[in-house]
């Protein structure tokens, strides 16, 4: 099972005295921040705050400086991650372009769109949505129908897409569609676009979660126009490129610490002279959070050496989902709690939160079936 | 683990890889004491890993100490190594000169008397691994100083016992005097609870290994319905979950070794890992015997003696709450404004 070796991670003093750093900012910037808004992680959504770590320096801060990054190594980056995600800062608004599309960008684009986009991504000012999922195509990723049709000059797009977060508040959207739709490959003539959300033809309706929140959305294309320097790398190649995404998108700290604020008001709760129960419940947590942050950081050092831990990160975020959604389930038990939405009490308003979105943990990014079967082909299983 | 020294994990993988097969375990899972076994592994220096060099040992780090406690893990190997070197290490810290036969550890049930005629150490030790069949090595302490102790085989009376495993953890009573040469003062705090339970859990993460590369060697081996085992998705989503488990245990392996060194051990670090992978000994255990079906519940079959020794590790200093509570302790007593900066710290 040597597929399967992780790295022992380290952290460079860079990181550890930008962790400093990140902290004293946060403890200013987000004073006001209630416990059950901290349990928003990433699904909470703050353009102001997002330009603050723009002019930190503190988004793309891996990129090359030429477009607007520091050319930090990914461990400093790291430590920032999973500094605003302990603290529950509200990272939506740059989240998939910081994390996954300007990347891609980096890799695959050509001169044009980096100097285009990576700058203004590093600033906080251009926002992404990542347009993969449709009605009939959810783990099924190959299955896409969405059409991008060559024509003079660039592509015309038909299909929906669905379950887009933050399409209605996104500059663009990285958009997954077929390019060619008699390859024999059923993973085959996949392309990836750059989409101005403002092009023509876009429609964005809501749909809202099952707490009533707006994040998520269908996004139909009927007839859109996109320019041949829509296309982010190269045409037919849209699978590898996305499936090269993935390592980056699964293994970080955002895939076990959502529940986080859940296990903060428990401290709260149990105060300084738990009782054994109390005090096991809150170690146990601490433990399999402190072993999967240790995973996790591996996986950090790995991609840093430019090595391929896709099933590394798949096993990350595979236990972290079990872990987060068994967070808020433990704490209700530990602490007898009345969860409700609003609730005067941290540790209530914080666990319905948490208790509603939980089912999401393990389905957004690639589903608990899918990842095990992932690991299991890297077992060789199939 | 650090480079130089990989020629000794090496050399130590390939040579239970000769001489730790199913014949020793079998053996050994009958109540023998594997003395030509033991015999090539003290002429291969193993007991005195942790000995420096110019005192007639290997040298080696603690990291690379843990390496070999991995391979006995790994192995199953039915003999007391682990505890003998951390015994010499012990004994060299105190200033005592290291041994060679096989030693156990004595740290609980213990103190010190002062009758007229000189100090005693008295007491009954519990669950000492081969108490049987080894020099027991003391640490004890009084009101004022703690002290290393090197005792006799014959020092101590013996009530034999076994683990789930079938290896011997037996309880030893000590009436013995505390004048002698064999006794001197040791000036740190050796944390013996903390290093022994480092080292069982890296010898759980090896065992695990094993497991799993048992596991899906057998899925992919065994039939039924005209095709292998692990073609089937309900058999591949449990072993992903196994591998997972194996993997993790191997990290938090990697924890609690890196959270040890000759002066000093990181407590929460190795509750951590040692809580943890307690935890997953049980899902690792459950998993490989309901994919192995009956076979694997044979005692023909040498998946026991991984399994086994799972089910006994993990309750060896510290189970999971006690480990999980004095985590805990520490947490609540850090607050909530200190939790995050804590764990990182671990
Ligand atoms: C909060 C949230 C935000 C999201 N944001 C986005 C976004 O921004 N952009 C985007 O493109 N998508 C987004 N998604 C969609 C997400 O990627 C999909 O939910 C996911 O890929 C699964 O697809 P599905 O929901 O259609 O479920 P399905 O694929 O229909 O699966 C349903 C169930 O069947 C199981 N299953 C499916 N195939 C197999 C198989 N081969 N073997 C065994 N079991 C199987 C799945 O594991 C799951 O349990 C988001 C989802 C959530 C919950």
């Amino acid at each position: 099972m040597n597929n399967f070796e992780f790295t022992r991670p380290s952290s460079p003093q860079t990181a550890e005295d930008l962790r400093v750093e990140v902290r004293a900012f946060l403890s200013e910037a987000l004073k006001d921040r209630t416990l059950a808004q901290q349990a928003q992680t990433w699904n909470g959504y703050d353009a102001a705050f997002s330009r603050s770590l723009g002019a930190r320096g503190w988004l793309g801060m891996t990129w090359p400086k030429k477009y607007g990054g520091q050319e930090r190594s990914a461990l400093d980056r790291y430590v920032l991650i999973e500094e605003l995600l302990a603290a529950g800062a509200p990272v939506s608004a740059h989240w998939f372009a910081e994390r996954q599309t300007g990347p891609s960008i980096l890799r695959f684009g050509t001169q044009e769109q980096r100097e285009a986009f990576l700058p203004r991504i590093a600033r906080g000012e251009c926002y992404f949505c990542i347009g993969m999922s449709e009605p009939d195509s959810g783990s099924d990723l190959a299955s896409v129908r969405t059409y991008a049709k060559r024509t003079d000059g660039g592509y015309v797009v038909n299909g929906t897409k669905l379950w887009t977060t933050n399409a209605h508040r996104s500059d663009y959207m990285c958009l997954y569609a077929k390019t060619d739709t008699k390859s024999e490959d059923r993973r085959g003539g996949a392309s990836q676009f750059l989409v101005d959300m403002k092009t023509p033809g876009i429609k964005i309706s809501p749909i809202p979660f099952l707490t009533g929140e707006h994040h998520f959305n269908e996004v139909a294309f009927v007839d859109v126009f996109l320019p041949d320097n829509a296309l982010l790398g190269t045409e037919g190649q849209g699978w590898s490129q996305v499936t090269s995404e993935l390592s980056f998108e699964r293994s970080g700290p955002d895939r076990f610490l959502s529940s986080f604020a859940a296990l903060i008001g428990m401290v709260q709760r149990a105060g300084p002279s738990p009782t054994p129960a109390q005090a096991a419940a809150i170690g146990r947590l601490v433990a399999h959070l402190a072993v999967l942050r240790q995973m996790s950081r591996s996986v950090a050092a790995m991609l840093e050496a430019d090595l391929d831990p896709s099933l590394q990160a798949a096993m990350v975020k595979d236990l972290g989902a079990v872990l987060e959604q068994e967070i808020p389930d433990i704490a209700r038990r530990v602490f007898p709690s009345r969860p409700g939405i609003g609730a005067s009490d941290d540790l209530d308003a914080t666990l319905a939160y948490l208790i509603q979105h939980a089912p999401s943990f393990s389905l957004r990014g690639g589903t608990r079936e899918i990842l095990r079967g992932i690991i299991a082909r890297g077992a060789g299983l199939r | 683990m650090s480079k130089p020294e990989n020629a000794v994990l090496d050399a130590t993988e390939r040579l239970f890889l000769e001489r730790c097969g199913d014949e020793v375990l079998a053996s050994a899972n009958a109540g023998s004491w594997s003395g030509e076994f033991w015999d090539e592994l003290a002429a291969f220096g193993l007991p005195m890993a942790l000995v420096s060099e110019d005192q007639g040992g290997l040298g080696l780090s603690m990291g690379d100490a843990y390496g070999i406690a991995q391979l006995c893990g790994q192995f199953a190997v039915p003999l007391p190594v682990v505890e003998t070197m951390l015994a010499n290490w012990l004994l060299t810290l105190a200033g005592l000169p290291a041994r060679d036969g096989p030693q156990c550890l004595l740290f609980e049930g213990l103190s010190v008397i002062n009758p007229t005629g000189g100090r005693r150490l008295v007491g009954t030790c519990p669950t000492v691994p081969w108490g049987r069949n080894c020099a027991p090595v003391a640490w004890v302490q009084d009101a004022e100083l703690s002290y290393v102790v090197a005792l006799d085989k014959s020092q101590g009376e013996v009530a034999e016992g076994i683990n789930i495993a079938n290896e011997p953890r037996d309880a030893l009573t000590i009436d013995a005097d505390m004048t002698g040469q064999n006794v001197a003062v040791c000036a740190v705090d050796p944390a013996l609870t903390e290093r022994c339970a480092a080292l069982r859990c890296v010898q759980m993460a090896g065992a695990m290994a094993t497991i799993g590369e048992m596991s899906i060697a057998f899925a992919m081996e065994r039939e039924q319905f005209g095709r292998p085992l692990a073609k089937f998705q309900a058999i591949q989503q449990s072993l992903a979950v196994l591998a997972e488990q194996v993997a993790l245990a191997s990290v938090a392996a990697q924890m609690a070794s890196g959270a040890v060194s000759a002066s000093s051990v990181q407590t929460l670090a190795i509750a951590s890992a040692k809580a943890r992978v307690g935890e997953a000994a049980g899902d690792v255990a459950a998993t490989a015997h309901q994919v192995h079906g009956a076979i694997g519940f044979s005692e023909e079959y040498r998946l026991h003696y991984f399994t086994r020794r799972l089910w006994s590790w993990r309750d060896e200093f510290g189970n999971e709450t006690s480990w999980f509570e004095q985590i805990g302790r520490a947490i609540a007593k850090a607050g909530p404004d200190r939790l995050w900066s804590e764990l990182t710290e671990i």
